[in-house]
């Protein structure tokens, strides 16, 4: 159970169907094309789109290439490769199709697709780096695909930042018994929006981390979509977010398993801060008849920290069979606790001080599973000089 | 040499029936190596004192002072009467996931003595402490009274009083739910930081048990929001043999 504030009982209730709109019968319904047409603009009143305001989005549906891009830099370890695929030359990778207006628009429009590639039985010592800046508030499409090998071992950290409109398809395909780790760090400045599909394909006995790192923006909402090709495959999903007054961070998950003996694992933590400060987080699982022998797990834990901020949290979890290791969830949102502070403060510790223990300790967890060190430095000096600025 | 007055202390709190006294005219006075056992029945407003004098927001105090050598107390913030010598281990400990027994312990000396403790030293007091009180070393890595049983909380109660070398510890129901090995563990913790420290101590039980270890100079019996009979060791012992019924008057509400 999740809903913090009242004035709207309906939404964000707990619900294992989605029910409060008009549901769709599974989440695997939902339409997923290339095509633009086949999805209308959103208003606002769809499932997929309820919690999110789309008024400030419109650039991000109309359906024609606007020729501006983001700023690039990457850095790139030996043998990995970034070359550019035409949106045909993509598809033929047999990629997933995108499966709302906006990402549609960005897979047909971006003029061509940059391919990370890493090569099969590769072991990266380095992180790739690409960091992606915005310097004007021009709709930018992005379109990304990283592939790594069969065997291989990879870890691509992708930082946004700056001011800009970016809708992005970004597209993860792990070969057979490869362990990719993929982290999205959205830093964007207040103005920025960001609409993002990720897809993540799990090649059998594949390891894949997808991770998000969401700090910056007015909107960002991340659609993190993953699926297996074959058996053994595992992901694990971890997210970090840190909303301030006037920014809308939403951040979406779906896990396909049709694929037996498949793992995941979710874990989902944000903190709120300020008036109209707002999250989102919707964790929709589907085990197919024939994934049997699937685990899978998500969790998302929100803490509020000021009046006037709002979080919803919303698990989905369809079973359509009984043969599985394990499929749970769990979501929770609490405010700060007056009585761990009371508790901290009793042994002399100051108020500031003590908040900043709480926090700090409620993100532990979750930041130590990152396990790319200089990620998770940087994110804990960015979550102690958000405390510090009181939510300004 | 310290002393804590409290004097003519009223306490309200507010329940659902509206605002409520809970502590009506609270006098009491306790100096350095001193032990004072504050004895009573459930709902007498023992905690509430307790709670009162650390500076929890959920008590407001509509009279009287209590002072620390001279210095008001209720003037400070909760970490200001920390920083100035009152400790108060608390008959239920909150749990703090992600911040470790050690984190803590470091994080809560150097803010009561205005500086990091030295590292060598610290880490041999707290290992000290913890062997004292039974405590596995693997302790100062969990998370702060996460997944602690009772006793293991009341003993990280103790063990902050022995580290955080408080003028006056309150000691709220630190012998409830102890079985009688912890107990005595917890009792020698208390003798022994008192005995180092020449701390006040104010112990708040219910029963008569942990006063067989930590033996009270003075016994002040509360009921219904003040102290109604006060005397020495010997009232305990009245206490044990006769329970708190002559405090009752028949037509009390109970």
């Amino acid at each position: 159970m999740s809903l913090l504030t009242p004035q709207r009982p309906s939404e964000g209730a707990h619900t294992h169907s989605g029910a409060t709109m008009v549901p769709d019968a599974s989440r695997a319904e939902r339409t997923a094309s290339f095509e633009v047409a086949d999805f209308p603009v959103p208003h606002g009143r769809e499932e997929e789109w309820r919690f999110t305001p789309v008024d400030r989005l419109g650039a991000f549906f109309r359906d024609e290439p606007t020729g501006a891009c983001l700023q690039w830099e990457e850095s790139l370890p030996e043998g990995v490769t970034l070359s550019t695929l035409s949106v045909p030359q993509w598809r033929d990778l047999g990629v997933p199709a995108p499966q709302d207006r906006a990402a549609a628009a960005a897979a047909a429009h971006s003029g061509g697709v940059a391919l990370v590639d890493v090569p099969a039985e590769a072991e990266l010592a380095e992180p790739v780096r690409i960091r992606l800046t915005g310097t004007e508030q021009d709709l930018v499409h992005g379109h990304l695909t990283v592939r790594v090998g069969r065997f291989a071992r990879a870890t691509v950290v992708i930082e946004h930042a700056g001011v800009a409109d970016y809708s992005e398809v970004l597209t993860v395909l792990a070969g057979d018994g490869s362990h990719v780790t993929l982290v999205t760090v959205q830093e964007w400045d207040d103005a920025s929006h960001h609409l993002g599909q990720h897809d993540v394909v799990v090649g059998r006995d594949a390891t894949v981390r997808h991770i998000a790192v969401t700090l910056g923006g007015g909107v960002v909402r991340l659609n993190t979509n993953t699926s297996y090709t074959g058996p053994g495959g595992s992901f694990e999903g971890l997210g970090v977010y840190f909303a301030d007054a006037g920014q809308h961070l939403e951040h979406r998950l779906f896990v396909d398993h049709e694929a037996p003996h498949c793992r995941s694992n979710v874990e989902y933590k944000g903190a709120l801060q300020g008036e109209t400060a707002r999250t989102v987080w919707v964790g929709d699982v589907l085990i197919r008849a024939s994934a049997e022998g699937t685990d899978t797990y998500e969790l998302n834990r929100n803490l509020i920290l000021s009046d006037g901020a709002r979080a919803d949290s919303v698990p989905n979890l369809e079973i359509e069979t009984g043969e599985i290791e394990g499929a749970g969830h769990a979501s929770a949102t609490g405010r700060f606790d007056d009585e761990q502070l009371f508790y901290l403060q009793a042994r002399g510790i100051p108020e500031d001080e003590a908040r900043r223990l709480v926090v700090r300790g409620f993100f532990a967890g979750v930041v130590a599973r990152i396990g790319v060190p200089e990620v998770q430095e940087h994110l804990m000096a960015v979550i102690e000089r958000e405390l510090a600025g009181g939510g300004e | 040499m310290s002393t804590l007055e409290i004097k003519d202390l009223h306490v309200t709190v507010e329940t659902e029936q509206g605002t409520k006294e809970i502590l009506r005219g609270v006098t009491l006075s306790i100096a350095s190596g001193e032990t004072h056992a504050i004895m009573g029945p459930n709902g007498s407003g023992k905690s509430t004192l307790a709670y009162s004098i650390a500076g929890h927001p959920k008590y407001t105090v509509t009279g009287g002072t209590v002072t620390l050598d001279g210095e008001d107390v209720l003037a400070m913030s909760v970490d200001e009467r920390a920083r100035a010598g009152l400790f108060l281990a608390m008959q239920y400990p909150v749990e703090v996931p992600g911040v470790t027994v050690s984190n803590f312990l470091r994080t809560a000396k150097t803010a009561v003595t205005g500086e990091a403790p030295k590292l060598r030293h610290w880490v041999k007091d707290v290992k000290d402490a913890m062997g004292h009180l039974r405590m596995d070393p693997a302790f100062a890595d969990r998370n702060v009274n996460e997944g602690f049983s009772g006793g293991e909380k009341k003993r990280h109660e103790i063990l902050q009083m022995e580290l955080l070398e408080p003028k006056m510890a309150i000691l709220d129901e630190t012998d409830s739910g102890l079985d009688v090995d912890a107990l005595r563990i917890v009792s020698e913790g208390v003798n022994r930081a008192k005995e180092r420290t020449g701390a006040g101590v104010l112990l708040i039980t219910h029963y008569t048990r942990i006063l067989r270890y930590v033996k009270p100079d003075f016994v002040h019996v509360f009921v219904d929001g003040r102290v109604a009979e006060e005397g020495g060791p010997e009232l305990a012992e009245r206490l044990e043999a006769e329970g708190y019924d002559r405090f009752h008057p028949v037509n009390v509400e109970a």
